[in-house]
């Protein structure tokens, strides 16, 4: 298999994984992790230089925060199966005494989790401090983060924007997950984001568009794209467009699987969508 | 007596402690000249970080920071170290466990002349309540100066407040600060008085009128809201039979609110609070507030001639 290949036969699995941990609870974001399926999966295989034996202050190491909590799913499991602890530890999402809360926490010690996440907009001001905090100990790495385009409708996104720019933070590579849904409906009927790459370049911001979100190579081009230009004195942000629900067909197109779990039919659906190709938690 | 603001304490805590621990950096929002940390930033620019009037980056990024082993201090107003960033301080700092030492300047009454918008009188009682959160009010400049050169030293998130006006300072020099444990000033036998932050010297102001009147009060310093020293609490109780509490804050969540449900629990004892009692503050100079709000050595003797009646 090539390198892509090798990384397509994980998108179903964790497909499945996603399907799975949020219809045993009834609960959960389908919608969010599915359309960010293939970027954690970037990330997490190929693109990101990381420790799996997990330490808190990640010297050395890339390092990614989701600020978009609520997509927990898919990174859970793309944790689990990249090595940060058991993929069996997945049948406990949302389930009471479990590691996998329901927006991620550092609080019962997952390994993979630098900070709680959920209450929205924090997770960009959380990366920028990371940012300055690796420059202070001469570490190269670079912050990654992930967040939903909804969320940038929190003030704080702007503070921090604001602030990456003007302090010339250039470790940073932001992602924006931008399938243009939250949950009351479209960014437009929401409340309208107006042109989010000339917003990010007003404050200062390297901005890169990749319009095949939901596209391993595209994705990667994009990120390698993305971190030849650090270390230039801006930050950069990338705005993934991305369709929200990929992969399972009823799920696409419309905002109503934000944060609804299938049934046991639908789960069946979804499951003959996506192969099994790396077993089952 | 000689007479200095806390803040000044903070700020040559954070001069001290700058030089010694390079872990440590400092994050202002704009407010550098009144939280007194001015020689940090210039002593260490590289471990300064300005991030303008935006509280809530600033919390996120000192959550952050701690990420590498960086121990940050945040700078800015009670009000909006606390208030403005409740949700954020929640999060990434008391949930996520992160070595955040939120300190606040301007905290209460006397902060004066800017009114109510900016005198927070419930921030002990937003602190307090996060899991995990050490809550601590010191009471003049040697005591906030080695207060802060102690929670530099305590692994965990750390609220200490302190405030603008110059006050009394009374307590020992290069004090060694134990985070948790009560300080006795005044022994005495008729009644306990607890008290923390500007009230300490007006508890001790108390105690000396109610001397004259042969009445022997137990003044002791709350400077450590959370965790309580519940020992010395207990213990003091045990001898005296009743209780007033002094503080600048509401009386809903502070110390006295604290030590009522210590003592409901453990000796149920007559109480008395002198506090802010459900009310906002107002424009004025710091002192004359205090007054108007009933926040002086006056009301802590109307309250200790109660209590005793009580007993």
């Amino acid at each position: 298999m090539t390198d892509i290949q090798k990384l397509e036969n994980i998108i179903p699995q964790v497909r499945r994984d996603i399907v799975r941990m949020v219809h045993a609870n009834n609960s959960g974001h389908p919608g969010g992790s599915l359309g960010c399926t293939e970027f954690m999966i970037a990330l997490y295989f190929e693109v990101m230089n990381h420790n799996t034996e997990f330490s808190m202050d990640g010297i050395g190491e890339d390092i990614f925060f989701l600020s978009n909590g609520h997509i927990s799913p898919v990174w859970y499991s793309v944790l689990s199966r990249s090595g940060y602890f058991s993929v069996s530890e997945l049948a406990t999402f949302r389930k009471l005494n479990s590691r996998l809360q329901g927006h991620p926490a550092t609080h019962e010690g997952l390994e993979g989790i630098r900070i709680a996440s959920g209450s929205l907009g924090q997770g960009l001001s959380v990366a920028l401090g990371t940012c300055q905090s690796k420059k202070l100990n001469n570490d190269n790495s670079i912050v990654y983060t992930l967040h939903g385009d909804g969320e940038l409708q929190e003030g704080q996104n702007w503070e921090a924007i604001m602030y990456a720019s003007g302090n010339k933070i250039d470790n940073i590579i932001a992602t924006v997950d931008y399938n243009q849904k939250q949950i009351d409906g479209s960014l437009e009927e929401v409340l309208s984001m107006g042109d989010l790459k000339d917003k990010f370049e007003a404050f200062g911001w390297i901005v890169f568009e990749e319009e095949r979100g939901n596209d391993i190579a595209s994705i990667l081009n994009v990120l390698n794209a993305a971190k030849a230009e650090t270390k230039k004195e801006k930050p950069i942000v990338i705005l993934l467009y991305t369709e929200m629900g990929n992969g399972v067909d009823y799920m696409m197109g419309t905002h109503k699987w934000h944060g609804s779990a299938p049934n046991d039919e639908q789960l069946e659906i979804a499951l003959n969508q996506n192969e099994e190709t790396l077993g089952d938690y | 007596m000689e007479m200095k603001d806390t803040r000044s304490g903070f700020g040559a805590g954070l001069t001290q402690i700058g030089k010694t621990n390079e872990n440590v950096v400092a994050l202002c929002a704009d407010l550098t000249g009144s939280l007194k940390m001015g020689d940090f930033a210039a002593n260490h620019p590289d471990r300064f970080f300005q991030v303008g009037v935006a509280e809530a980056n600033m919390i996120g990024m000192a959550a952050g920071l701690t990420i590498g082993g960086k121990i940050p201090f945040t700078g800015t107003f009670a009000n909006f170290s606390t208030c403005r960033v409740y949700d954020q301080i929640r999060q990434v700092v008391a949930y996520s466990n992160k070595n955040v030492k939120i300190c606040a300047s301007h905290a209460g009454l006397t902060l004066g002349e800017d009114g109510a918008t900016h005198q927070t009188l419930e921030d002990i009682g937003l602190m307090k309540m996060l899991p995990g959160m050490v809550v601590i009010n010191p009471c003049d400049f040697n005591q906030t100066k080695a207060a802060t050169i102690a929670i530099a030293n305590y692994v965990g998130p750390v609220y200490l407040r302190f405030g603008r006006p110059k006050v009394p300072n009374f307590t020992a020099e290069n004090q060694d600060f134990k985070i948790g444990e009560a300080l006795y000033l005044e022994e005495g036998t008729d009644v306990s008085i607890f008290a923390t932050g500007h009230l300490v010297w007006q508890a001790l102001e108390a105690a000396k009128k109610l001397k004259e009147e042969g009445i022997l009060a137990e003044v002791i310093n709350i400077h450590t809201i959370k965790p309580l020293d519940k020992e010395a609490i207990l213990k003091s109780v045990q001898k005296t039979k009743c209780v007033v509490t002094a503080e600048e804050h509401q009386m809903n969540g502070g110390l006295g609110d604290s030590i009522a449900q210590l003592l409901s629990r453990e000796l149920p004892t007559p109480l008395e609070m002198v506090a802010m009692n459900d009310s906002f503050g107002e424009s004025g100079p710091p002192m004359k507030l205090m007054e108007k709000y009933g926040l002086t050595s006056k009301e802590i003797i109307t309250s200790a001639k109660k209590v005793i009646n009580r007993k």
